[in-house]
């Protein structure tokens, strides 16, 4: 009889055309690749010291500027122009400055899609498993040789399963379930293991929302966030590719390295404190924080549903008068949808700044770095010493109605009261 | 693969943002220009510290982070001769390896800052000079203990003209 899988055993196995378990290390043909501004310049380097003369496949290559989008100083630029020339030689598909965060762009241009194997030189590539794609991050010679060869190396992993039950508060959201996780699981609780995520709490939540989880799937260690293809997904995935899929679901008596079962029934907005991820407390103990800015955006947090909750709380109201509010729109075209719908304005008449779709002050390159001694809450999804370009700074995390809310009062404060 | 060195100790999650911040990793793929700034967040001054072949010797889940692999490059471009960690975050311990860089899997907490130590891959030892130990190394496979005697993945791919794995033993 043929031995029950995981999610994927099964993908890897259907790619190889061989039965594999978790451990074997093996070579795989990859379905999609992608490289953004901080990676891709170092891919391009070692690929031409590899000597290839071109890309082995440009309709299955992407890269994005995103991390320095526009670019603040001329060396940044210099990479840039690095990037856009190679685009030309290899007629790559190519995101340039304004077109968004990678991870949005990846399943919203329908590059990456169910059962397949993407690659991505960043770390949030994990994102992807949210629509049952094994996605998951590499550094810049892995998508070099990718690009040269089409290849790639892996260990088919172990697999964590996270089973999620009971029906979330009201106030409560996906970024408040993976943050409880992570505090449960730890840093480095789920290392080169896939993670499983499924029950009703993920039956009940959006794509968007779950993309929130399987984003921070890295932050507990995490290779891939894998859900199953329901019918949302199959919905979400319409008019976003007429290429062919196939879904996959674990086997009924898989072998799962643990097994994890929450109920999350009571759980209460949580938030991540300086300056580890896991360092996270229920919103009680940390109201009254006072900060200085707020985050909302980020491949964590910045598509339309998290732009409308904020604006939700912030409709008629001011930030406070000692605190900047930026926002990082995902993508250009969950800008679009915000300016139709009218949240671009909302937050705008609230008092938010609205600077171009990308990762921005995420990653501390430009667009809001703190001072020293300033805390900045976000929904963005590190919060490690410096992580924004001030070591000197405190960041915590939380969902966009505590961002929202708190950039209201000056200080943490629980959502629920203002929605 | 031996090597030989003395030991620089540091706690659990180094994230690759200590290794090398932010602010300087995007503006350049230089590792001239971003060695200086080696783990300064942590221990200022420390790439002046580094004697050619010294190990960085870790906690767990060493390397967290970002997939940048300027990480395990600024380590190597510092002279440092291996990463001996309980744990390493994936991205970083694959990036090692394709860079050359070994990440050895190995329990560090008798191992102190300044302990002399000796490597053998081959083995799967590291010995503690200073302190006259013996411990057991996580086995590398026989593909990564090709593409780290290669020098990386690069070297690998160009020597066998593809990216295949035949036996190695």
């Amino acid at each position: 009889m043929r031995k029950a899988k995981t999610i994927s055993e099964k993908i890897f196995s259907d790619h190889l055309g061989r039965d594999v378990e978790a451990g074997e290390l093996v070579i795989i043909d990859v379905d999609f690749m992608m490289g953004q501004d901080g990676t891709s310049p170092l891919a391009i380097k070692t690929f031409e010291e590899v000597g290839a003369s071109s890309v082995f496949d440009s309709k299955k290559i992407a890269m994005v500027i995103d991390h320095n989008a526009p670019s603040p100083s001329e060396k940044v630029s210099a990479l840039h122009k690095l990037m856009r020339n190679f685009k030309d030689q290899n007629k790559i598909y190519f995101y340039d400055i304004g077109d968004g965060i990678c991870h949005q762009l990846m399943p919203e241009q329908g590059h990456a899609l169910p059962g397949q194997i993407v690659i991505g030189a960043d770390s949030h590539t994990c994102t992807y498993g949210a629509i049952n794609c094994f996605s998951t991050g590499v550094g810049s010679t892995d998508l070099a040789i990718a690009m040269a060869s089409g290849k790639l190396w892996f260990k088919v992993p172990e697999t964590v399963k996270i089973v999620l039950n009971g029906d979330l508060p009201f106030g409560v959201y996906s970024k408040d379930v993976i943050l409880f996780i992570i505090k449960e699981l730890t840093a480095n609780g789920a290392t080169y293991k896939a993670v499983e995520f499924e029950g009703e709490v993920i039956d009940n939540l959006s794509v968007q929302a779950r993309f929130t989880i399987s984003n921070m799937a890295v932050e507990m260690g995490a290779k891939v966030g894998l859900m199953k293809a329901d019918d949302k997904v199959l919905e979400w995935l319409k008019n976003r590719t007429s290429d062919e899929f196939k879904t996959y679901e674990s086997d009924y008596g898989a072998q799962y390295e643990k097994i994890y079962n929450f109920d999350l029934s009571d759980l209460e907005p949580q938030v991540s404190k300086p300056h580890t991820v896991d360092n996270v407390s229920s919103i009680k103990d940390v109201e009254g924080i006072p900060i200085q800015q707020g985050l909302l955006g980020t491949c964590t947090n910045g598509r339309l549903e998290d732009l409308k909750i904020a604006a939700k709380i912030l409709k008629g109201k001011k930030v406070n008068s000692d605190v900047r509010l930026i926002v990082a729109p995902a993508s250009r075209s969950t800008l679009l949808e915000a300016i139709d719908e009218g949240v671009i304005q909302t937050l705008i008449k609230a008092g938010a700044t609205i600077v171009a779709p990308g990762c921005g002050p995420c990653v501390g390159t430009h667009n809001g770095v703190p001072a020293d001694g300033e805390n900045v809450i976000s929904t963005a999804n590190r919060n490690f010493k410096g992580r924004m370009g001030n070591n000197k700074a405190f960041i915590y995390l939380a969902s966009p109605a505590t961002v929202a809310a708190s950039c209201i009062e000056g200080k943490i404060t629980d959502p629920r009261k203002y929605l | 693969m031996q090597l030989i060195g003395y030991a620089h100790k540091f706690g659990d999650n180094v994230n690759t943002d200590y290794i090398i911040s932010g602010k300087y990793k995007f503006a350049t793929i230089d590792m001239n220009e971003l060695v200086v700034h080696l783990m300064e967040d942590l221990r200022p001054n420390f790439y002046y510290e580094i004697k050619k072949g010294d190990f960085i010797v870790a906690g767990e889940n060493f390397g967290c982070g970002s997939s940048r692999e300027q990480a395990p490059l600024v380590i190597k471009q510092a002279g440092i001769g291996a990463v001996l960690a309980k744990s390493f975050a994936r991205i970083f311990f694959r990036n090692a390896i394709n860079i050359g860089l070994p990440a050895i899997e190995v329990s560090t907490d008798s191992i102190e800052e300044g302990d002399s130590l000796k490597v053998d891959l081959e083995k799967g030892i590291v010995e503690n000079i200073t302190k006259n130990q013996v411990l057991k190394i996580h086995p590398l496979s026989p593909e990564m203990l090709e593409i780290l005697k290669l020098g990386g993945l690069v070297n690998f791919y160009k020597k066998y003209g593809s990216l295949e794995f035949k036996k190695f033993n």
